[in-house]
């Protein structure tokens, strides 16, 4: 055989086999741009017909990069409103959401770097989730499964220069924090955490309001929509700040249907019951995330709570959440210090 | 040292975090993309992980490497993640002949999966116990038809072998040592724990159930067969967790659990109790949980050997200083204390039943009387109790 058949068989081989691999998930577009999300280049987030970004009140802190957020509804479907739980959103339903960091958090005009996008798609099967990472040119975002770890520099809010590790989640990872009980599901796309007034170039409207005026969603009522608080904003109760904040980092595990029920700590909004707060509670299988303290709250006491603790390191045996943690949320952790600080014993 | 030679290590270094990351890369996508029924092999070697390994919503999977010891994940260098190897929402999945090194957190989670089966598993923190080890080594939770056979468990700064919120389960063959404690089984219904060795931890194996969870009542344990001795390790844990307040000396632990069979293991050389039944008061936690029952009853002891040479207990902790202080048993420990806080308001009283251990002795401590009466008189307790035990692993 000829050295060129050789070759032109083994390159046979490797069209097929590549073939063969992907061929189960033949559906998964393979590079982000192919659904069409954006206008012009794509690295610009400029979305097209029908693509609808959207705000929350409070959102997850991820090692501090920034996100931009839409939604993709099927023409002419709707969002379903419900008061707790994510709206019942229709098949087809996609949710992408980009994250990014400043190249200067002060001057936002001088460019941005984007990591990783986020896409939740509403399938026959249930929600799934797709991971797409972008490349160093900025030129497009490739599906992958199985995650990454990328060191990225920017200079924070300071003015100081930042370097920091990055995990991209795998896929499995998705899940672990959008598993409720046996079911897949969005959380931001829910009343509390949408329910707020979003500036546009022409007008401030609310922004549940603008979604059931455009027919994106359905059975709004006229009152009694729960608002969480953003818990940046000072002229909220530090009670509403904290809870917020809580809510939208750790409810989505730890709450009574979440994957963080193991450890009888609750603490999305809809939990009353203050021991399980965390107030005067003991950790259950915290090993070292105990840090030799007994309770995950003590009331006026931050220093000895392990809940602070916890979200005082990087350490990955140690902190909370699990994910998006490659950087101390100092922020984060000095609201709920002032907010333990503030209870009474 | 040279420039040259220093940008040579570094671009060594850069090499080697990238191998790192591809080897990463490459295992997380093989436990992604494996088929149900599939099966994962992982050849003979060390491979360097970053972050956690993890496998979500498979039926039948089996990951298998070449042997405890020749297969070694190791995760001294994570990064993300808080555990080695986590395995949730799947059914019939095993793990099989590897070994799961040094990670941050606990080695080997499995979190709401109908059909777990450890196989020839090591999990090992391999400077030993230090309270910098993560919890667990071993750790299904909220599990059912767990089995857990021919493992080893070493350093774990809470449990070794761990299994939680979980029901119809069998541990055996296996071994647990330097450990917070060895094996322990938590608000879980139905297990087994039989032919396995428990040495040098803190507590040997523990039987608790804890207030504050979903499932809150455990019971029905079997514990047989099992060699429990010189389980005087100093108490490695962090404050705070339960297991922090396990007194070193101890051999079996049965704390606020119900219907608990103890019979035919050899318990030799654990200094401070070969056995103890105690209720959840004498952790001095404070109970906020109305629906949790913090006494321990329906608890058989029979047919083991008991053994000690004549020393005093460990004094560590504050169980010791209440051995010092109040206690004072001086050589003469018993091997099987009670705490004697018991449910007054009980229908049925909380029993307890203690017959034909070979050497056996005994001690009701009084604890909720500041243990003023200690009793060591054993006769109230000579009484037999058939505790039910079906596992059904199919």
């Amino acid at each position: 055989m000829k050295k060129g058949s050789i070759i032109l068989l083994l390159l046979a081989c490797i069209f097929l086999m590549s073939h063969l691999q992907t061929s189960r998930e033949s559906v998964t577009k393979q590079k982000l741009s192919e659904y069409g999300f954006f206008d012009g280049p794509i690295a610009q987030l400029k979305p097209a017909a029908g693509v609808i970004p959207y705000e929350l009140n409070s959102s997850l802190f991820s090692n501090y990069a920034e996100k931009i957020r839409f939604m993709v509804l099927p023409p002419g479907k709707a969002a379903v409103y419900q008061a707790k739980k994510p709206f019942d959103l229709p098949l087809g339903t996609v949710l992408v959401k980009n994250f990014y960091y400043p190249v200067d958090f002060r001057q936002p005009d001088k460019g941005r770097y984007l990591i990783e996008t986020r896409l939740l798609i509403h399938e026959e099967t249930g929600w799934n989730a797709l991971p797409y990472i972008w490349n160093a040119d900025q030129t497009e975002a490739y599906y992958d499964v199985a995650g990454d770890t990328r060191t990225i520099g920017y200079i924070d809010s300071k003015g100081k220069k930042r370097t920091t590790h990055y995990a991209i989640p795998n896929k499995n990872q998705c899940k672990g924090c959008h598993t409720n009980g046996k079911e897949f599901l969005p959380i931001g796309i829910s009343a509390r955490h949408l329910n707020k007034t979003v500036h546009s170039e022409s007008n401030s409207a609310n922004q549940l309001l603008i979604w059931a005026e455009n027919g994106w969603l359905k059975n709004l009522p006229d009152s009694g929509v729960p608002a969480n608080a953003n818990w940046e904003d000072e002229s909220s109760s530090i009670d509403q700040r904290a809870r917020a904040y809580l809510d939208i980092n750790c409810g989505h595990c730890h709450s009574v249907t979440g994957p963080a029920n193991t450890s009888g700590l609750y603490l999305d909004m809809f939990n009353q019951d203050p021991t399980a707060l965390g107030i005067h509670k003991t950790p259950v299988a915290a090993g070292r995330g105990s840090g030799n303290f007994s309770y995950a709250i003590v009331p006026g006491k931050p220093e000895k709570s392990i809940l602070v603790y916890r979200m005082n390191t990087i350490d990955p045996g140690i902190a909370m959440p699990e994910l998006g943690r490659e950087q101390i949320h100092k922020e984060g952790v000095a609201l709920i210090s002032e907010w333990i600080k503030q209870m009474k014993p | 040292m040279k420039k040259t030679s220093l940008l040579f290590i570094l671009s060594l270094l850069a090499i080697a975090a990238s191998a790192q990351q591809d080897i990463q890369r490459k295992l997380q996508t093989q436990l992604i993309e494996v088929e149900n029924n599939g099966i994962v092999l992982l050849p003979e070697g060390t491979y360097f992980l970053t972050g956690t390994l993890s496998m979500d919503g498979k039926q039948g999977v089996t990951i298998r490497g070449k042997g405890r010891d020749k297969t070694i994940l190791n995760f001294a260098n994570q990064i993300s993640g808080a555990e080695g190897i986590k395995i949730t929402n799947g059914s019939n999945i095993r793990l099989e002949n590897l070994t799961v090194q040094n990670t941050k957190g606990d080695a080997i989670k499995t979190q709401l999966v109908d059909g777990i089966h450890f196989l020839q598993v090591k999990t090992e923190w391999t400077r030993g116990a230090n309270s910098s080890n993560g919890g667990y080594g071993i750790y299904p939770v909220q599990c059912q038809r767990v089995l857990i056979d021919s493992c080893y468990a070493r350093g774990a700064s809470d449990a070794g072998i761990y299994v939680g919120q979980s029901h119809h389960i069998i541990v055996r063959n296996s071994i647990a040592t330097e450990n917070v404690a060895g094996i322990e089984i938590e608000n879980s219904l139905y297990a087994e724990v039989h032919n396995n060795e428990a040495f040098n931890n803190t507590g040997g194996i523990l039987v608790f159930d804890l207030p504050d969870l979903i499932v809150k009542k455990g019971g029905f344990t079997k514990l047989y067969n099992n060699q429990v001795y010189e389980n005087n390790h100093v108490n490695f844990a962090p404050k705070g967790n339960i297991v922090g307040k396990v007194p070193p000396g101890t051999g079996i632990m049965v704390l606020a659990a119900n219907n608990v069979d103890i019979y035919e293991n050899r318990i030799s050389n654990n200094r401070t109790a070969g056995t103890v039944v105690v209720s959840y008061y004498i952790t001095e936690n404070p109970i906020n949980d109305s629906t949790y029952y913090p006494y321990p009853s329906n608890i058989y002891i029979h047919g083991n050997v008991y053994e000690r040479k004549k020393q005093r207990a460990t004094m560590k902790g504050r169980m010791g200083k209440l051995f010092r202080f109040k206690l004072r048993f001086g050589k003469n420990v018993p091997h099987i204390i009670y705490d004697g806080i018991h449910d007054e308001k009980a229908v049925t009283p909380n029993q307890l039943c203690i017959q034909n251990n070979q050497g056996e002795s005994f001690a009701n401590i009084d604890a909720a009387n500041g243990f003023k009466k200690i009793s060591r008189d054993m006769k109230g307790y000579n009484c037999a109790l058939n505790i039910p035990v079906t596992i059904n692993l199919q």
